[in-house]
């Protein structure tokens, strides 16, 4: 194998932006699934054991390695890509009629990925790091659930994390299929296949999300300070 | 269909030459036939702009009847006009009314520099195919029909991409300017066939080497080329040139 090909012609940068791109679906499945684990009316006793379980285990600290090169490789390339794309029509139309055969999230990746990258900072720095920065000092993980509690009482984040979570939706509606395509997977058998889940998943995944912070901000779910600490 | 005659009005970008700056002209066209076809539109027009003496407006054109791919223009925003499976030839003035207004542009891309006017250089696409649209056959007299057997679907499925006019309508409609769609229906047609096994790895790490030379852009899977394409070619060829790339390049036949 051409190393160069893989990474450097026009359809390597796509496969790099396509595997990341299904790696990261795969991420947002686990994080959907332990996080819609504070909806289960068990004291928030499973949702811990999970988050603590990720939190600790020594293979996934490795995996988060790779999940954040991912991310990292994602957006350089993605915004590599739409600074370069950009450049092969040098004088623009005067009437650009796109509406008429194409959907405008499908043209609207890039703008999609830099809001989710902006809500994505902010995410990070509000569970992320904080709790990264304890185990290392301490060796505790932080209450990640009274976290939650304490950050969406503040409506302006709640509306944020609504519009993080409607941007990841539109950029999955494109994505999903879309990495499938650059693969070489989406043949006419499995396209419907595809395209089904895919527009399942960005519908459902990004609710589910949502419905965290709408959940704290409203008091749906119980205070943190009703469940006895579970011992880690 | 009722006939009707109306005047329009015409924005048509006029550019000297390729260095030329450019910009557009409005003109007036009156009792254009609803019969005509959008190009006989153009040769009004351009009688009447050389019974002023002024210089009629260059665009490509040859066989008006939608199969050489010549007649390059993007109307009101779209390659060909607003009919699918169309090309401007193609495209009747019945499509519009007294007193329309209609936005005339040449195909805008980096790789598809203005000649003049509304004509742009394709020879793009020329030397994409010369990089590796052949297959290499032995010479002498034809073999006799059906030597070499071929499934009816895969058969059916080559013909279809094999319907590519090579226009440049999905690198002007694609926000990318990328020729994925073309090159996928120049590699997917040799592909699906014995004669073009033998370059079948070489040929489409060739041709996308080549495309990428040429200044075109990569493909975000908009599919805004296969709503475009005269010829309604599938974005189902972008998946397969995608697979045939992988594996060339995966079994190390890239050179």
């Amino acid at each position: 194998m051409n190393w160069k090909h893989a990474f450097t012609s026009s359809i390597g940068k796509k496969l790099v932006m396509g595997i990341t791109g299904i790696s990261l679906i795969a991420f947002l499945c686990v994080h959907v699934y332990v996080n819609a684990l504070i909806f289960v009316p068990d004291g928030y006793h499973k949702y811990e054991v999970a988050a603590h379980f990720l939190g600790s285990n020594p293979l996934t600290r490795i995996a988060e390695i790779g999940l954040l090169l991912g991310i990292i490789l994602h957006i350089v390339q993605g915004l590599m890509l739409w600074s370069q794309n950009r450049s092969k029509r040098p004088v623009k139309y005067a009437v650009y009629d796109g509406k008429a055969n194409s959907t405008w999230y499908s043209r609207s990746m890039g703008l999609l990925g830099t809001l989710i990258l902006i809500f994505l900072v902010l995410h990070l720095a509000h569970f992320w790091a904080p709790n990264r920065w304890q185990q290392l000092t301490t060796g505790h993980e932080r209450n990640l659930y009274a976290e939650m509690e304490a950050i969406f009482q503040n409506g302006i984040v709640v509306i944020v994390y609504i519009l993080g979570c409607i941007s990841l939706a539109w950029h999955l509606m494109h994505g999903f299929w879309s990495a499938f395509q650059t693969l070489g997977l989406s043949t006419a058998k499995y396209r419907p296949i595809i395209n089904g889940i895919g527009i399942a998943f960005s519908i459902l995944v990004p609710l589910l999300f949502i419905a965290m912070p709408v959940a704290f901000y409203f008091g749906w779910l119980p205070p943190a300070a009703s469940f006895t600490e579970v011992a880690h | 269909m009722e006939h009707y005659n109306m005047n329009l009005t015409l924005k048509v970008w006029r550019q000297k030459n390729a260095q030329d700056k450019g910009g557009f002209e409005t003109y007036q066209v009156k009792d254009i036939s609803s019969e005509m076809s959008f190009l006989e539109m153009f040769d009004v027009l351009n009688e009447q702009l050389i019974n002023e003496g002024k210089e009629p407006i260059t665009f490509d054109h040859d066989c008006r009847e939608g199969i050489c791919g010549a007649c390059s223009m993007h109307i009101n925003g779209r390659p060909h006009g607003p009919w699918g499976q169309t090309t401007t030839c193609q495209l009747h003035m019945r499509e519009y009314k007294n007193g329309d207004t209609i936005v005339v542009e040449p195909w805008r891309a980096k790789a598809f520099p203005v000649i003049k006017d509304l004509m742009v250089d394709r020879t793009a696409f020329d030397r994409i195919i010369q990089s590796g649209g052949y297959i290499s056959v032995d010479t002498g007299n034809a073999q006799d029909a059906n030597n070499l057997p071929i499934n009816k679907d895969k058969a059916d499925e080559s013909f279809a991409a094999a319907a590519c006019i090579g226009c440049g309508a999905c690198v002007a409609a694609c926000k990318n300017a990328s020729a994925m769609l073309f090159l996928s229906a120049k590699v997917s047609h040799l592909a699906l066939l014995p004669q073009g096994e033998v370059e079948r790895k070489t040929r489409v790490v060739n041709m996308v080497d080549q495309m990428d030379k040429e200044g075109f852009g990569s493909c975000t899977n908009t599919e805004a080329c296969e709503a475009e394409c005269p010829k309604g070619i599938s974005v189902l060829n972008i998946r397969r040139l995608n697979a045939e790339y992988i594996g060339a390049i995966m079994s190390g036949d890239d050179k």
